[in-house]
């Protein structure tokens, strides 16, 4: 490590950052390890206090916070609250801690014992509904994904060091697909979010022709509505856009909203 | 102009002579779902993955002139100051295999703007300037409306263009260089049949337009309707997705970044081609936005391609290859879209 970071002679502060996890499987932490040829520059740009998934030592004197995962017990709240306590930027990393990730899947349940059942048996255990961190602390940013990319997380950080200010790309996946030159999807015969999810995956799942799931959330301008028309005239039934909307969480309230409109009009259900 | 004509096995020894070059030609990428073939343009390197007989390749060649995205600059930062390096990422010659008029035009309607403009882009102009394009005839397709945009068939910005005349092709030459290279395979002058043959595949082109725009004084109906209901009938409809500008062969509209390298030593300034439909187009600093509205920005859409640039070149920014309308999901095409501002649904 650099004794002094700088950038064109100018001196820059080091942030100290921690790393922390709820409700996750932790697949965005280990993203940031996984990049191996960068890894040691981005160790350089800053001093991690703590990062149980890379170190041992833990420190509670940090400036920015990266919490992956989402809230569904109770000592979460109370973790998360120190967290932000403590935290000058507190940063959610990842679909789970953005939107409630796959872990919100639960929610759309009816009876959320029969899900505990399910899932854990007689096992004892305190679990309550998925929640993003921002239904409990102010959220300073948001890094979107299931899981991050790495690539993204970088530059976010790289600006955050030099002050530059951090941007999201606005417009939808279909943006960066076609600038991969892929065959749309739909036309391929497969179903789609990428006409209303936002961008900077670089097109990561339409490019290897899987359909986008979502994970990203709602471009800024999402046109839902004609989404769901698209989806008819193609020949996919309602359950398959909700299956895809409300998979990841980011459109929660898109999805309530096709919900309480089938309970209206239940014919589209079918496949015409 | 001269013209030759040749047996159709001499275009693969056309093609040997010319592959010490980067040939980029339509090649087959499968079926759609109900089984139409679909093609792009890739990097060929057997003569027997050209797809000639193509129909329209989902993509248009616009990306080796002015790809997607482009390093413009990087940096190396020091404590004491920094050094620019300029790369204009001109590697080889590239022969254009097989590019229909349309395609042809479009890449010299972009020459108007980025080649023959005050200020040249020389990233542009490094990668024009080192093609080498092999027209080739096409049969319309049913997007297809080029005919009303008058770029149904190439005058200039091509070495070589070929017509099928069954057995024969007959060739257009427009450059030195390919007058140089057919002298390499065996040609002929054209016959009195092979003319006649020409006229009668070109006259049978004309039969199978099927879409149309009605181009007569566009720049002043769309002046008239600028407050049009229309816009708002297809602004709920657009996805702001950008879909039709990344297929459109002339879209050129772009942003330029700046990124700093995670090691604090290197930057990086980059080109992304952007899209007047996006939410951010009109997005200034201080974060107004002048287009809020996909209408309105769909709207000027309309408004560069069919009258500004009019305007500006006395001839419109669209080609009329119809790609943008088969590339969106919603169904917005040109046709559709200016017969309705017309008034006639």
């Amino acid at each position: 490590m650099d004794e002094q970071l700088s950038y064109l002679g100018v001196p820059l502060i080091r942030p100290r950052v921690g790393f922390f996890e709820l409700s996750s499987c932790e697949g965005c932490q280990l993203q940031l390890l996984n990049n191996e040829a960068t890894l040691l520059d981005f160790l350089n740009l800053v001093e991690i206090v703590n990062f149980r998934e890379g170190m041992s030592e833990r420190g509670d004197t940090y400036d920015i916070a990266f919490v992956e995962g989402s809230v569904t017990r109770k000592d979460e709240i109370a973790r998360l609250t120190e967290i932000r306590k403590n935290a000058k930027i507190l940063v959610a990393l990842g679909s789970c801690a953005c939107f409630g990730g796959v872990n919100q899947l639960k929610n759309r349940f009816r009876d959320p014992d029969w899900v505990k059942k399910e899932v854990y048996g007689d096992f004892p255990i305190e679990t309550m509904e998925a929640h993003p961190l921002a239904d409990f602390v102010q959220v300073d940013l948001s890094i979107f994904g299931c899981p991050i990319k790495k690539e993204e997380v970088e530059r976010i950080v790289t600006d955050l060091v030099v002050g530059k200010t951090v941007h999201h790309p606005e417009y939808p996946v279909c943006m960066e697909c076609k600038a991969n030159e892929n065959i749309c999807l739909f036309e391929l015969g497969e179903p789609c979010l990428g006409p209303v999810t936002r961008a900077g995956c670089d097109a990561w799942c339409t490019s290897n022709r899987r359909g986008c799931w979502g994970c990203r959330g709602p471009a800024e301008a999402a046109n839902l509505k004609q989404l769901e028309e698209i989806m008819h005239t193609y020949g996919f039934d309602r359950e398959t856009i909700l299956d895809r909307l409300e998979c990841f969480g980011g459109f929660a309230s898109f999805a309530d909203t096709i919900r309480a409109q089938a309970k209206k009009s239940p014919a589209r259900r079918k496949k015409s | 102009m001269i013209f030759k004509v040749f047996k159709k096995q001499e275009l693969a020894r056309l093609h040997a002579l010319l592959a010490v070059n980067i040939i980029v030609g339509p090649v087959s990428k499968g079926n759609d779902r109900n089984g139409k073939p679909l093609y792009d343009f890739d990097v060929v390197y057997d003569f027997s993955d050209l797809a000639l007989d193509y129909t329209q390749t989902v993509h248009s060649p616009k990306r080796f002139v002015l790809p997607y995205q482009e390093t413009l600059s990087t940096f190396a930062v020091s404590r004491d100051g920094w050094e620019k390096h300029v790369d204009l990422n001109v590697y080889r010659p590239l022969v254009f295999f097989g590019m229909h008029a349309c395609d042809i035009n479009a890449l010299n309607k972009l020459d108007l703007v980025l080649a023959q403009s005050t200020y040249p882009n020389p990233y542009y102009m490094g990668k024009r300037k080192n093609l080498f394009i092999i027209g080739l005839d096409c049969n319309p397709e049913p997007q297809c409306f080029c005919r009303s945009m008058g770029t149904d068939s190439a005058i200039h910005g091509f070495d070589l263009f070929l017509t099928d005349l069954g057995g024969k092709y007959f060739a257009e030459i427009l450059s030195a260089t390919s007058f140089d290279l057919l002298s390499q395979i065996t040609c002929q002058d054209p016959s009195a049949k092979d003319l006649a043959r020409y006229k009668h595949v070109t006259s049978e082109k004309s039969k199978h337009y099927t879409a149309s725009v009605d181009t007569s004084d566009l720049t002043k109906i769309l002046d008239l309707e600028f407050e049009s209901a229309a816009w708002d009938y297809w602004g709920k409809k657009c996805l702001s997705c950008g879909t039709c500008a990344n297929v459109c062969p002339t879209c050129y509209c772009y942003g330029v970044a700046e990124q700093v390298d995670l090691d604090l030593q290197h930057a990086g300034k980059t080109r992304s081609l952007h899209s007047c439909n996006l939410i951010d187009f009109a997005k200034v600093a201080g974060g107004h936005n002048f287009r809020p509205q996909s209408a309105s920005r769909l709207k000027y859409r309309y408004y560069h391609k069919h009258r500004g640039f009019v305007e500006a070149f006395e001839e419109s920014l669209c080609v009329g290859c119809g790609r943008c309308g088969a590339a969106c999901l919603a169904d917005i095409t040109p046709p559709e879209v200016i017969a309705s501002v017309r008034g006639k649904e």
